[in-house]
């Protein structure tokens, strides 16, 4: 029993795939928020390290390379028990879930940086000469002109690192989440069934993976390719 | 005698060890419509990409409506300007490009008013009379709502000189301005900065390949060669009897080219 939800263990593998199938799905939701969450901090934290990396003075770009660095050359596993663990042994006690998608986001922050700097690099510079023989600031060229064009040409990328991020959640389940790999995982334990869960949670995530890269892909042909229009 | 609104004082432009402006003396008087003719790579761009503070010079002092522009004095010597001096500098000077450099995410309109409303505070309803203004003049009033990519090279780059003029330089610096088109383009464009050029108080720095349209317009012709200027004069004096060699040369490339 889980969730509220018990298993069907007496009427053959049909009637137990049913009986857990409610019960996968609760886990999926935390997979998907789980997903959902760190990728948005790793959308926010890597435009960050994006700007960062990029600044002009090198007392700020250089740390912010060295840490994004940092944070792709160690594993997630190894980030997330330091988040858990040791943050909790200073006093910083965070509930699991929030952890798990702060170390995730954390971890592809890095990525995402590479993926704004690359799609803000990809503009022209003409775009920033007219900006700066306007006399825009720094400030409004980069969220009205840069960013604007820089998004539509970055989303694909994103969507790939969506992907990853859903992929990785099961990582989660280490420091207690009950995403969806960790719920079927109880469940075999419980029931001694393996098969029929995991193949399970192998076919759900083909599902939603197949699912995710038709959303991107739809997103990135209805994006205008010129950037987000301002009228 | 009136002061120049623009002076080069032994300007040196350097890339690595490549000279590009090489100890440059130019002056333009206020009104002036100053041509710049010249090979390509003989510095005609950076001169203007210097005056819209695209490009840091190396040494030398450059004059801009009686201020220096890359410096500013500070207990009687001149120190490098700061971004608050570049920035007042920045706004006597307008600039239009080879490319257009349009945002191609904006609105015709949009593209005009952005600086007006975020950089010198015009209300909106302002900013938007005097686009319009600025259409009509460019004959652009019907596409103010679409976008770059939906018109022709030549409306484009009528597009990027009402957006430059929307800022109300005192100096318009033309880098090439008809170099991208196709040539049925080109005298659409001219045209517009041919009625420019009628403006008494606007001071007017162009560089182009247009011989023909040079000498109509230009109070003064100046080649270019190597970082310096080479020769200058009315357009009858360098067009019609050039007394460099260089000048001859060039002019004949570029008349049978
Ligand atoms: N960013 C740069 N780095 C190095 N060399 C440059 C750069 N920009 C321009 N140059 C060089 O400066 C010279 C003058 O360029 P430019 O002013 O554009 O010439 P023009 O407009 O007369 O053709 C050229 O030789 C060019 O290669
Ligand atoms: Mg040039």
């Amino acid at each position: 029993m889980l969730f509220g939800f018990s298993w069907d263990t007496s009427h053959g593998e049909l009637a137990f795939a049913i009986s857990i199938l409610p019960i996968l799905l609760m886990g999926l939701v935390v997979t998907i928020e789980a997903s959902i969450a760190g990728f948005a901090v790793a959308m926010v934290l890597g435009l960050i390290f994006a700007v960062l990396k990029g600044a002009p003075s090198r007392f700020i770009s250089w740390p912010a390379t060295f840490i994004t660095e940092f944070f792709r050359d160690t594993p997630l596993l190894v980030q997330l028990f330091f988040l858990y663990y040791v943050l909790a042994d200073h006093g910083v006690i965070l509930p699991a879930f929030l952890t798990g998608c702060l170390a995730l986001g954390v971890q592809y922050s890095a990525y995402t940086a590479e993926v704004y700097r690359a799609g803000i690099e990809a503009i022209p510079k003409g775009q920033r000469e007219a900006a700066r023989a306007l006399d825009f600031s720094a400030r409004h060229t980069f969220t009205h002109i840069i960013l604007p064009q820089a998004v539509p040409r970055v989303i694909p990328a994103f969507g790939n690192y969506l992907v990853s991020i859903m992929k990785d959640v099961p990582v989660l389940s280490v420091v207690t989440v009950l995403e969806m790999l960790g719920v079927a995982k109880i469940i075999g334990d419980q029931t001694f069934d393996y098969l029929v869960p995991l193949t399970m949670v192998g076919g759900i995530y083909l599902i939603l993976t197949i699912v995710c890269s038709g959303i991107v892909r739809y997103v990135d042909m209805s994006l205008p390719k010129t950037g987000i229009p301002l009228k | 005698m009136t002061e120049p609104i623009i002076k080069f004082d032994k300007v040196v432009k350097k890339y690595g060890t490549h000279v590009v402006l090489d100890e440059l003396d130019f002056d333009v008087k206020p009104g002036e419509k100053v041509t710049i003719i010249g090979p390509s790579g003989s510095g005609k761009s950076t001169v203007l990409r210097i005056l819209m503070t695209l490009e840091e010079i190396s040494s030398g002092v450059i004059h801009v409506d009686g201020e220096p522009l890359w410096h500013e004095e500070r207990n009687g010597t001149l120190k490098p300007a700061s971004e608050a001096h570049l920035k007042k500098m920045r706004a006597k000077l307008g600039m239009v490009f080879q490319q257009f450099n349009l945002f191609p995410h904006m609105s015709v309109m949009r593209n005009i008013t952005e600086a007006p409303i975020n950089v010198l505070k015009l209300p909106k309803a302002e900013a938007r009379d005097r686009a319009e203004q600025l259409l009509k003049m460019v004959g652009l009033t019907e596409h103010a709502h679409k976008f770059p990519s939906q018109l022709s090279g030549g409306q484009q780059q009528r597009v990027g000189i009402a957006r430059a003029l929307a800022m109300r330089p005192k100096i318009m610096l033309f880098d090439e301005p008809t170099s991208a088109l196709d040539p049925e383009l080109v005298g659409e464009v001219l045209n517009v900065i041919g009625s420019l050029a009628a403006e008494h108080d606007l001071t007017m720095l162009l560089v182009t390949h247009e011989m023909r349209f040079a000498r109509e317009v230009s109070d003064r012709i100046c080649f270019f060669d190597r970082g310096k200027v080479k020769e200058q004069g009315t357009p009858e004096q360098i067009f019609s009897n050039p007394k460099e060699a260089r000048t001859r040369e060039f002019l004949k490339a570029v008349l049978e080219g």
